[in-house]
């Protein structure tokens, strides 16, 4: 019966023409790379259900890095290498074009695309994307993938996907809360749960099809786990007192979570097979927000052990306990850079409101604040490393923001209604 | 409360019955009547004391009813304040004539993030629970339960919405 609900409550929002997140860039880099992505040919039947060369311009300006060319300048619409004049292209100070069309399969459909260098009058990638008429948002992102990861060298993340959750304000102190998954650019979202009661922390398996959050729908919290693919909802725990924070291991094997079953809140690591719970830390102050250490071996943590919050670690092997940050009167929820070159948390010098994103370098022990906007919260990063997503709030209504991990590229994603906060990004999926 | 009150009344009737036996023993009439008429002031004595124990039971209710359910707390805190205390003590006095249960929710402002601020709107409700069980208030009739950021009362990102946020509910 509740999956028939969510089914129809999914139909519903899918029949929105325009995601219920939209994107608004604030900030870009100076002189980003100019580039052409000329409609792609189409010999489908019908009209293509999307604009997949504007989802690719749109997945490249987002980087902050490239500035694609207005489609009304363009002087030609080339699909093949053999109707490419670069000299066309250089009077428009293009340094890239991308070209391709979709040609009808037995089983769906290909995207075939050249990315070509027109200074040099080379072409520097030639691929395929299969797909179907029905997900061409797919070959978009996926071609988007491609051309950033040939001219960055880094891994792109456009297909993957991001779970927030919306609350939209019903009476005094009475909201719906749902727990939302989209494309990361705000498309196609779904509804994955539904309550009256909050709904927070959603955190992604490794195996991008299992994740865990934190449910008050038994009037108490509780984490429930949940499989993207059957649907199939596990509720976790059921321990007095606070069942929050979960956090998956690196193997997808474990949760961390906090408990307070045991007098205060501590953290806690639990098989997720065997349901076998493990105390990680023992202290009669507030420890929480646990996460992961890339190698699985250790778990960064808030604890106010010191009076204010802070970043510490612990060992899991042999449970020593380490400060990480001093600087500060307020640190909070950290998350590991994938590279483990530093921590990303939530900071606060000492003034009322201003809980900005900030980067701590570990090996320099320097902060550097990487958002100006204040009570920013929830930091999440890209499974790539080069941008994070975070909670904000703007014009009086929670919205959701993405900045670059050097801080040059910054966008917004406002809801379209009700607040949105706690985003997570997904792993790579493909 | 009721059975309690019927029980008291049939312990006055039995020990007037009792006053009454030992009455028939007694050779001086004179004496048993005087007994009986004790007996009687006694009895209206006790229907009296249980009358302004009623009285006051309902007064505390009264009292509770009227008492503030919500009490307040600073940024990062969980010091109950003077007024706080003064209102549980109140209620308090009304659980003592009860059975009945209560539950404490904590809350926090919007400020600083979401799973800290649930395990400090624990930390709130477990400070007015540690106050109620300190003052006689039995442990398991207490429930807590937190809410962190995520229901607010105020919506404004100001001061005078935060602090209408940080508080513990008494339900």
């Amino acid at each position: 019966m509740i999956r028939a609900v969510l089914i129809a409550i999914t139909l519903l929002f899918s029949t929105y023409s325009t995601a219920q997140l939209t994107i608004e860039i604030t900030q870009g880099r100076d002189n980003p790379t100019s580039i052409a992505v000329v409609p792609l040919g189409w010999q489908g039947s019908g009209l293509p259900k999307e604009d997949v060369a504007g989802i690719i311009e749109a997945d490249l300006q987002r980087t902050g890095q490239f500035a694609p060319v207005a489609r009304g300048d363009m002087l030609g619409s080339p699909q093949d290498q053999s109707e490419v004049f670069f000299n066309d292209w250089r009077l428009l100070n293009v340094q890239y074009l991308l070209i391709g069309k979709m040609v009808p399969t037995a089983t769906g459909l290909v995207a075939q695309y050249q990315l070509f260098d027109v200074y040099a009058q080379q072409m520097i990638l030639e691929g395929r994307q299969l797909g179907h008429p029905d997900s061409l948002r797919d070959i978009a992102h996926a071609i988007s993938d491609s051309i950033y990861e040939k001219m960055t060298g880094i891994r792109g993340a456009f297909s993957t996907k991001i779970l927030y959750v919306s609350a939209v304000k019903r009476g005094e102190a009475l909201y719906t809360y749902r727990l939302l998954k989209a494309d990361v650019d705000g498309a196609r979202e779904q509804v994955l749960f539904e309550s009256d009661d909050p709904i927070l922390t959603p955190s992604w398996a490794p195996d991008g099809e299992r994740i865990a959050y934190v449910s008050f729908e038994t009037s108490r919290p509780a984490i429930f786990m949940q499989n993207l693919r059957t649907g199939e909802r596990t509720q976790l725990t059921n321990f007095q007192g606070l069942n929050g924070a979960p956090s998956w291991s690196p193997d997808g094997k474990q949760l961390a979570m906090v408990l307070s079953k045991d007098g205060s809140p501590d953290i806690y690591v639990m098989d997720v097979e065997t349901r076998n719970l493990k105390r990680v830390t023992r202290h009669f102050a507030i420890d929480t927000e646990p996460s992961w250490l890339p190698d699985g071996k250790s778990i960064i943590f808030t604890s106010d052990r010191g009076g204010r919050p802070q970043i510490y670690q612990v060992t899991l092997a042999n449970g020593y306990e380490e400060r990480l940050t001093f600087e500060g009167d307020y640190n909070a929820r950290a998350r590991v850079i994938p590279d483990g070159s530093g921590i990303i948390m939530v900071h606060r010098e000492t003034r009322l409101d201003d809980f900005h994103i900030a980067k701590l370098d570990i090996d320099r022990g320097t902060i550097e604040a990487l958002t100006e906007t204040t009570l920013d919260e929830s930091p999440s990063i890209s499974p790539n490393g080069a941008i994070l997503l975070y909670a904000t709030k703007y014009r009086e209504k929670g919205i959701l923001a993405a900045v670059s991990l050097d801080g040059g590229v910054k966008f917004r994603l406002p809801s379209r209604f009700g607040d949105v906060r706690e985003p997570a990004w997904s792993p790579f999926l493909n | 409360m009721e059975i309690n009150k019927k029980q008291l009344l049939s312990a006055v009737f039995a020990s007037m019955l009792l006053v009454g036996c030992a009455s028939t023993d007694s050779t001086d009439t004179g004496e048993a009547d005087a007994a009986a008429a004790a007996a009687e002031a006694a009895a209206a004595e006790e229907a009296a004391r249980l009358a302004a124990e009623e009285a006051a039971r309902k007064a505390a209710e009264e009292a509770a009813a009227n008492l503030p359910r919500v009490f307040y707390f600073d940024f990062d805190q969980a010091t109950l304040s003077s007024e706080t205390r003064a209102a549980l003590d109140g209620h308090i006095a009304a659980l003592k004539d009860s059975n009945a249960k209560v539950r404490l929710e904590g809350h926090a402002d919007e400020r600083g993030t979401r799973e800290y601020n649930m395990a400090l709107g624990e930390r709130r409700a477990n400070a007015v629970a540690n106050y109620m069980i300190v003052n006689g208030v039995a442990r398991y009739r207490i429930e807590t339960v937190s809410y962190g950021e995520e229901r607010p009362v105020a919506s404004g990102s100001s001061e005078s919405s935060w602090s209408q946020n940080r508080r513990v509910e008494l339900k």
